[in-house]
C-alpha cells in the first residue's frame, strides 16, 4: 500500500525534474492512442521529432510556432503569480491581432507601423484583461469564469467583424483586409518565416523574469499572489497590483496576436489562433510559472503541433493527437505538482 | 488502578538525523487526565501523531488495554478508540453540526441515519454538558463551539481516549472553564484524556499526572500537578530555571500614540465606539478583554489597515490622515499582527521576503523600482543572527519556521527600524516558555529605550507581568483602565464582563 505524506521541503532539482517527468508520462500515455490508430509508436514519435527539429528549416518553423505560445505562456505565468486567474489569453490574443491589423493596414513607414502595431495590440490585450480584473477587484466576480467566457465574446465579435464590415472586399472568404507590405515584420533568415516577433518573444522571457524576480512590482505580484492578507498588512495595494498584473498579462497575450498578424498571416481570419491562449496555460504550468521555463515549454508544445501534422501525413494518425498531448501534458503536470507538496511513502499492508 | 487504557513503550521516531522521539514511555489509565508538557520541538506533536497513526514509529509499541496494536492510519486509531482534537479544526463549514458528525458514518441502506445521529448527539450532550444545536451550520459556530463539536465528534465515533492539542489557545477565559468541566466529566465516566498545553496554570488546575518531554525524551513526570509549582514544571521543560522578567520602575515620557474619539462601523466583528487612549514613551499599555470586544478593529485602526469613521489619531505628535500601513509606519509605528502565519508572513516565500515586506519600497531595499537583493539578504541574515532565529538561512520558506522563530522574525523586522511606538496583538500565543520569555525581554528593553508599547492580549497573567497600565475593552469601548499596581485578575475580570467603573 502507498500513502501520501506531507513534505517539509521541496528539493530544488524538482523544478526541472517534474516537467520532464510530466512530458515523459504524457508521451507514454499517448503512445496507446498511436498504437490504437494502427501506427508504430516509435515511428510516429520519430516522424514528429524529425518534422519539428530534423533540419534548420524545421527548427525555424517550430520557433515561429513557439513565439505566440511564449507570449501567452508569459501572460499566464505573470497572472498566475499574482493568483489572477487569467484564462482569457486566447481572447486577449485575438484582440491584439485585430488591433494590430487595423493599425498595420494604415499606410505609414515600416518601423513606425511595426511599433504602433505592437502598442495597439498590447493595449487591446490589456484592455480585454482589464475586464475580468476590474470585475474581480470591484465586485468579487470569479476571474476564472469571467476571463474564460470573455474569450467567446471576443471570438464571435471578431467573426462578426470579418464576416461583415471588416471583410476583405477582394476575397470571398471571411478574412480581414491585409496589412500594408511595409508593415510586415522583417524576416531574419532568408528562405524561412523566422520573423521579428520570434526574437521579441525570446527577449520578452528574460525581461519578464527580471521583472518578477528583481523589481518591486514583481515582489508585490509575488507577495499578493501568495498571501493577499500579508500583502495588505505590509502596505501593498493589493487591488492596484492585481490591476497592474492584469494589464501586463493582457498586453503580453496581445503581443502574441501582433506577431501572428505582422509575421505569419498578415491579416486576421477566424482561425488565426489554434488555441494558443489555452496552450499558454499548459506552458505556464509546465514552466512552474517561471518566465525562463516558458521558452522550452513553449518550444515543446510548438514541436508537438508541427510534428503532429507531419505524423498525420506519414502514418495516418489523426493530427488531433497534438491536442490530446497538450491536454495530457497539463494533467500530468498538475499531478506532478502534487509531489512538490507530498511524497509517496510505502506502508505495510493495513492491519 | 486498573490496567492502563493506553500505553506507549519505548517509542522512537527519527526524521533524518533528528530524533524527534527517543524511547518515550507514556500511559493513561481510564478516568485519568494526563498532561503532556514540553517546549515547541520537544516531540509532543510527533508522539501524538505516532499514537494517531500519522507516523509509523521506528521502534516501540503501543498497547491498548494491555494488548499490542498496530496503528497505521487515523482510521486505525479511531477504531482503537483514540480520538484527537487538533489545534486546527477539521470541519466542513457549510454542513450542519449533525452532518459533520455523520460524515463517513454510513447509515442503513447507505443513507444518513439522522434519527440515530440525533439520539447519540443528545446522549453525549447530556452526559458531558456539551450542548450543540444539531442543525446550525458549522460556519455559524464560535471557535469554542467548533472545538466542542470536534470533541463530540471524537466521542461520537466511540473514542475512549481523547487527545487535545493545545485546546485552550483558541478560547476566551470564560470558555476555558466550560471545556475543563466537560473534560472532568468525561474523565469521571472512565475516559482517558491527554491534554497538551504550554499554560502551566491550566495544566496544574486540570490534570491528574504529567509527562514532560524535552529534546524528544521523557525529562520527568509530575505525579501531583496541583501541588507542584509552575516554576518546578517549567524547569523540567526547559532544563534550567526560568526567572520571570523584572519590570523596573517606569519613567514615561511624552505621549507617542494618542487616539481621540475613534469609532468604526460597517465591518464584521465588533466596531469601536468612541475610543480614546494614549501611550507614552517608555510605557507598556495592555489592552485586555474577552476576545471579540473590538480588539481586532482597534489593532486594525492603529496598524493602518482600517480607517475610522470618526476620531483622531496621532503618532509621535503627528496626525494620522490616511490610515495606511505605509503612513503609520513612516510616522514611526512598529506593528506585529495577531495572526503570524497569514497576516504577518508569506509562508510560501523565503523568510527574507517577509522580513522586508513592509519596507520594500524604501531606499533600504529598493531604488527606482529595482530590488536590492544583496541588501535584502544581508538585512535578513543580520536579523537572523541578532535574534537567534533558528532556520537554515534567509532563503528558507517562512512557513517552515516554528511559531517562536516566526514571532522573533516579525519582532526583528519592526525593531530594526527603531519604532517610537509598537503595537502587538497576542504576542506569545502558542509560544513556549523560552520563546515567550525572549519576546517579553525585548519588550522591556524597548520600554527602557523609550519606546511606547501597546499589547493586546487575552492572557491576563502575561499582561499583569508586562504592562504599566491595563485598559479593558468591552463591546467596542474602553470599560476602564487600571494601573497594574492596582490591577488584579479579579478586578480585570469584572471590567471584562462589562461592569462599569473607573479605577
Amino acid at each position: 500500500m502507498f500513502r501520501l505524506e506531507v513534505r517539509t521541503s521541496t528539493p530544488a532539482w524538482f523544478n526541472l525534474a517534474l516537467p520532464l517527468l510530466a512530458v515523459g508520462a504524457t508521451l507514454v500515455l499517448c503512445s496507446g492512442l498511436i498504437a490504437l490508430a494502427g501506427a508504430g509508436v516509435l515511428e510516429a514519435y520519430g516522424v514528429m521529432f524529425t518534422a519539428s527539429f530534423g533540419d534548420s528549416y524545421a527548427i525555424t518553423e517550430t520557433l515561429v510556432r513557439a513565439a505566440p505560445i511564449i507570449f501567452t505562456g508569459l501572460a499566464v505565468a505573470v497572472a498566475f503569480r499574482a493568483k489572477f486567474w487569467n484564462i482569457g489569453a486566447e481572447g486577449q490574443l485575438l484582440a491584439g491581432a485585430v488591433a494590430s491589423c487595423f493599425v498595420g493596414a494604415i499606410p505609414m513607414p515600416g518601423v513606425l507601423a511595426i511599433l504602433l502595431m505592437a502598442i495597439a495590440g498590447a493595449a487591446a490585450g490589456a484592455a480585454v484583461a482589464l475586464v475580468p480584473a476590474t470585475l474581480r477587484v470591484k465586485f468579487k466576480v470569479d476571474d476564472v469564469v469571467s476571463s474564460l467566457l470573455l474569450n467567446s465574446v471576443i471570438y464571435y465579435a471578431l467573426m462578426a467583424l470579418i464576416e461583415g464590415p471588416w471583410k476583405d472586399s477582394f476575397s470571398g472568404y471571411p478574412i480581414s483586409p491585409p496589412i500594408e507590405d511595409s508593415a510586415s515584420f522583417p524576416v531574419l533568415l532568408e528562405g524561412t518565416r523566422l520573423h521579428l516577433g520570434v526574437i521579441a518573444a525570446l527577449i520578452a522571457a528574460p525581461l519578464i523574469w527580471f521583472l518578477i524576480v528583481r523589481t518591486t512590482l514583481g515582489f508585490r505580484i509575488r507577495v499578493t499572489g501568495e498571501s493577499p492578507e500579508a500583502a495588505r498588512y505590509g502596505g501593498i495595494h493589493v487591488e492596484r497590483v492585481l490591476i497592474s498584473t492584469a494589464l501586463l498579462s493582457g498586453a503580453l497575450a496581445g503581443l502574441a496576436g501582433v506577431g501572428e498578424v505582422g509575421g505569419v498571416h498578415f491579416q486576421v481570419m477566424s482561425d488565426i489562433s489554434p488555441g494558443y491562449g489555452y496552450s499558454g496555460i499548459v506552458v505556464a504550468m509546465l514552466a512552474r510559472l517561471n518566465p525562463l521555463g516558458v521558452v522550452p515549454a513553449a518550444i515543446f508544445l510548438a514541436a508537438v503541433m508541427t510534428g503532429a501534422e507531419a505524423m498525420s501525413r506519414a502514418t495516418g494518425v489523426p493530427a488531433f493527437l497534438s491536442d490530446v498531448i497538450q491536454g495530457t501534458a497539463l494533467l500530468a503536470m498538475l499531478v506532478a505538482l502534487l509531489f512538490t507538496a507530498y511524497r509517496i511513502r510505502r506502508v505495510g499492508a493495513a492491519a | 488502578m486498573s490496567a492502563p487504557l493506553i500505553e506507549m513503550r519505548g517509542i522512537t521516531k527519527s526524521f533524518g538525523a533528528v530524533k524527534a522521539n527517543e524511547g518515550v514511555n507514556l500511559s493513561v489509565a481510564p478516568g485519568e487526565i494526563l498532561g503532556l508538557l514540553g517546549e515547541n520541538g520537544a516531540g509532543k506533536t510527533t508522539l501524538m501523531n505516532v499514537l494517531f497513526g500519522a507516523y509509523a514509529p521506528d521502534a516501540g509499541e503501543i498497547l491498548i488495554q494491555g494488548k499490542p496494536v498496530r496503528i497505521t492510519s487515523s482510521a486505525d486509531a479511531l477504531a482503537a478508540g483514540i480520538g484527537m482534537v487538533h489545534q486546527h479544526f477539521h470541519l466542513a463549514p457549510r454542513l450542519s453540526v449533525l452532518e459533520n458528525l455523520l460524515i463517513g458514518i454510513p447509515g442503513r441502506s447507505g443513507g444518513i441515519d439522522r434519527a440515530g445521529g440525533l439520539a447519540r448527539l443528545s446522549d453525549i450532550s447530556r452526559r458531558h454538558g456539551l450542548t450543540l444545536d444539531p442543525d446550525l451550520p458549522v460556519s455559524a459556530l464560535s471557535v469554542g463551539e467548533q472545538q466542542r463539536l470536534e470533541i463530540v465528534k471524537a466521542l461520537f465515533r466511540g473514542a475512549r481516549l481523547l487527545i487535545l492539542d493545545e485546546p485552550t489557545a483558541v478560547l476566551a477565559p470564560s470558555e476555558v472553564d466550560g471545556l475543563f468541566s466537560a473534560l472532568r466529566s468525561m474523565a469521571a465516566q472512565g475516559l482517558g484524556i491527554i491534554f497538551i498545553s504550554h499554560k502551566l496554570n491550566e495544566v496544574r488546575a486540570l490534570t491528574h499526572r504529567c509527562t514532560v518531554l524535552r529534546h524528544g525524551r521523557v525529562a520527568g513526570r509530575v505525579d501531583d500537578p496541583a501541588n507542584t509549582t509552575s516554576a518546578a514544571m517549567a524547569e523540567l521543560m526547559c532544563g534550567h530555571e526560568i526567572v520571570p522578567p523584572a519590570r523596573g520602575p517606569s519613567t514615561p515620557g511624552a505621549e507617542v500614540l494618542t487616539l481621540d474619539g475613534i469609532s468604526t462601523s460597517r465591518h464584521s466583528g465588533t466596531p469601536l465606539r468612541d475610543i480614546s487612549l494614549a501611550v507614552r514613551a517608555g510605557e507598556i499599555l495592555g489592552i485586555a478583554g474577552v476576545s471579540g470586544n473590538g480588539q481586532r478593529a482597534l489593532a486594525e485602526v492603529i496598524s493602518g489597515t482600517r480607517s475610522p469613521d470618526a476620531g483622531r489619531m496621532t503618532i509621535a505628535g503627528k496626525a494620522v490622515t490616511r490610515f495606511s500601513p505605509r503612513e503609520v509606519q513612516a510616522l514611526g509605528l512598529g506593528r506585529i499582527p495577531e495572526d503570524r502565519m497569514t497576516t504577518g508572513l508569506v509562508t510560501n516565500l523565503p523568510l527574507a521576503d517577509s522580513m522586508v515586506l513592509p519596507r520594500i519600497g524604501t531606499a533600504a531595499f529598493s531604488s527606482k523600482g529595482l530590488l536590492k537583493p544583496d541588501a535584502i539578504r544581508a538585512f535578513a541574515e543580520e536579523q537572523i543572527k541578532a535574534y537567534d532565529i533558528r532556520c537554515p538561512g534567509p532563503m528558507t520558506r517562512a512557513g517552515a519556521l516554528s511559531g517562536g522563530n516566526l514571532q522573533k522574525a516579525l519582532l526583528a523586522r519592526e525593531l530594526a527600524f527603531d519604532p517610537k511606538v509598537l503595537i502587538v496583538s497576542q504576542p506569545t500565543r502558542g509560544l513556549d516558555i523560552g520563546a515567550a520569555r525572549f519576546i517579553h525581554e525585548k519588550f522591556l528593553d524597548m520600554r527602557a529605550k523609550g519606546c511606547g508599547i501597546i499589547v493586546i492580549g487575552e492572557d491576563l497573567e502575561e499582561l499583569l507581568v508586562l504592562c504599566d497600565r491595563i485598559a479593558v475593552m468591552y463591546e467596542g469601548r474602553i470599560a476602564g483602565t487600571l494601573d497594574s499596581a492596582d490591577a488584579t485578575i479579579a478586578r480585570l475580570g469584572l471590567l471584562m464582563t462589562g461592569a462599569e467603573g473607573r479605577a
